[in-house]
């Protein structure tokens, strides 16, 4: 039988973070249960990255303990599948879409060349998945903003993760284009857990299940504290109750 | 140009000279491909002139300058490797100080070395009508390993140069890869250094590839065909300058420089089309 403790994929307790002796984090405690649908929501410099970069592994907690699947975020990196955003790549490195794909796949003891006929089918599947299986061969930097994320989703799902982690998923792609992404992560979260960090509102408050909003502090509110107030209620509630708290 | 190929079937320097051209550009193909992808052309700018450092020693010794060559070419490889991978914030002013310290020793050594001007000005801008059959024997040997390490490593190169955070996540050894990347781009420049010389060795590593990253889309398309521009340019260079008795290394440089801004113009224009 499975308690409500086994259902917990990433938790985080009292995590501070500083950078230079600023806090950046402080005080984090979250739960995020398998299947959730998570958003968090914070303005710029609200320490959004830093939080990715926690998960991650990239970086230690100053205080505090973070799980991943009740492991440390350096072991746990092979469960998560990583959305970062597209705009980081450098526009002039010549790579077609499936070879991004493929690349996830890489250990440190793939040599020479070519990739196993079976990934590259498998990298195939999940392009036809997202519908952009005609832009395989196409040079990534062709592509539209929400065709690059498509790509991008697929490279994080060839490992078949448990969790799917995104950063501003949504960044710099066109309102119906919004829509699409969303649609296509609701349908991917039968299967796996996902979490995304936005700064913006628009829709994603009808896709999740819980919100947290994040600005150095964390607040999390359930999905069912939407009806009857809209998230930029909750949102704007939750800075207020942070600026009290902080004494601003 | 009858004349030329005349000379060619009578000449041994001339048929080393075009041999050496073609070895030089298949690594000059690869390994550019990556310093221009990865944008480290400062980088191995630095790495190719702290090498006369171990030219001048060599020397001063009476060792075969090309082995002075490649250990300062790996040497500098791997401090400038370490200094990028630690601190990256005073990285520039680092390849600054290798790149002017080694030109610094070598030109020390060179003067302690008795009758050393005709040689310092062959490595400064290279001499390939001087290339002897035992360097070419090295060139062919250096040519073997770049081409084989690259094969083995190629898509985890790709990786670290095109997503390093990505790479770092699948658990690649980046720090490793980075530094072995660099050592191969030292290996190359001890190569190239034949051809053009220290001071016009960064246009002939970066050019070529940088010329076939305007029409290529994806990396081995673009290896390959900055191998085919790169002999293109050297024996072209060397065609040229045999027949209007011009130094040869400047002339190739001239023509990868040329082209390279007819090229970039030329895209301007089809786009604007």
């Amino acid at each position: 039988m499975k308690t409500e403790k086994d259902r917990t994929v990433i938790s985080l307790k009292d995590v501070d973070f500083s950078y230079n002796g600023e806090p950046v984090l402080e005080n984090i405690t979250l739960e995020i249960d398998k299947n959730d649908f998570v958003a968090i929501l914070g303005p710029n410099g609200a320490g959004k990255t830093t939080l990715i970069k926690l998960l991650l592994g990239f970086l230690k907690p100053s205080k505090g303990i973070i799980s991943i699947l009740r492991k440390s975020p350096i072991k746990a990196r092979k469960y998560i599948g990583y959305v970062p955003q597209y705009s980081t790549f450098d526009k002039d490195y010549p790579i077609c879409v499936i070879d991004i794909v493929k690349m996830n796949t890489l250990t440190a003891n793939s040599f020479f060349p070519s990739y196993k006929k079976d990934v590259t089918d498998t990298a195939f599947s999940l392009l036809q998945k997202l519908e952009i299986q005609n832009l395989a061969y196409r040079n990534f930097h062709e592509l539209s903003g929400g065709q690059k994320q498509r790509a991008l989703i697929a490279r994080a799902l060839i490992n078949d993760p448990e969790i799917l982690l995104l950063d501003e998923p949504t960044a710099s792609v066109d309102a119906t284009m919004e829509k699409d992404i969303y649609d296509t992560l609701k349908i991917l979260n039968a299967a796996t857990t996902i979490l995304l960090i936005t700064h913006d509102v628009g829709f994603v408050s009808s896709y999740v299940n819980k919100i947290c909003c994040l600005n150095r502090f964390a607040s999390m509110h359930s999905a069912k504290e939407l009806t009857g107030k809209s998230l930029f209620d909750i949102y704007s509630e939750s800075s207020k109750f942070l600026q009290h708290h902080c004494n601003l | 140009m009858t004349d030329l190929i005349t000379n060619i079937t009578t000449y041994t320097f001339l048929q080393n000279a075009i041999l050496a051209a073609v070895l030089a550009s298949i690594v000059c193909g690869i390994t550019g491909t990556f310093v221009v992808v990865k944008k480290i052309t400062f980088i191995s700018g630095g790495i190719a002139h702290a090498v006369l450092g171990g030219v001048g020693i060599a020397f001063y010794f009476s060792m075969p300058p090309i082995i002075g060559a490649f250990i300062f070419a790996i040497l500098a490889a791997v401090i400038i490797g370490l200094v990028k991978l630690k601190a990256d914030q005073h990285e520039n002013t680092v390849i600054s100080a290798l790149w002017a310290m080694g030109m610094a020793i070598g030109v020390i050594f060179m003067y302690l070395t008795p009758g050393y001007s005709a040689d310092l000005l062959s490595y400064l801008f290279g001499n390939i009508l001087m290339v002897s059959s035992v360097n070419l024997y090295i060139l062919a040997g250096l040519n073997i390993f770049i081409i084989l390490i690259v094969l083995i490593f190629y898509r985890q190169f790709v990786a670290i140069t095109y997503d390093e955070e990505q790479a770092r996540l699948r658990g690649l050894p980046v720090n490793f890869l980075y530094i072995l990347l660099l050592c191969i781009i030292a290996l190359t420049i001890v190569v190239l250094i034949q051809i053009v010389g220290i001071i016009l060795v960064i246009a002939l590593l970066s050019l070529p590839a940088a010329i076939a990253s305007l029409y290529t889309r994806t990396l081995h398309a673009m290896m390959f065909s900055a191998i085919g521009l790169g002999i293109l340019f050297t024996l072209g260079g060397i065609a040229i300058s045999f027949s209007a008795n011009i130094p040869t290394g400047a002339t190739i440089i001239i023509l990868c420089g040329v082209a390279y801004l007819l090229a970039i113009n030329l895209t301007r224009f089809i786009h604007k089309k």
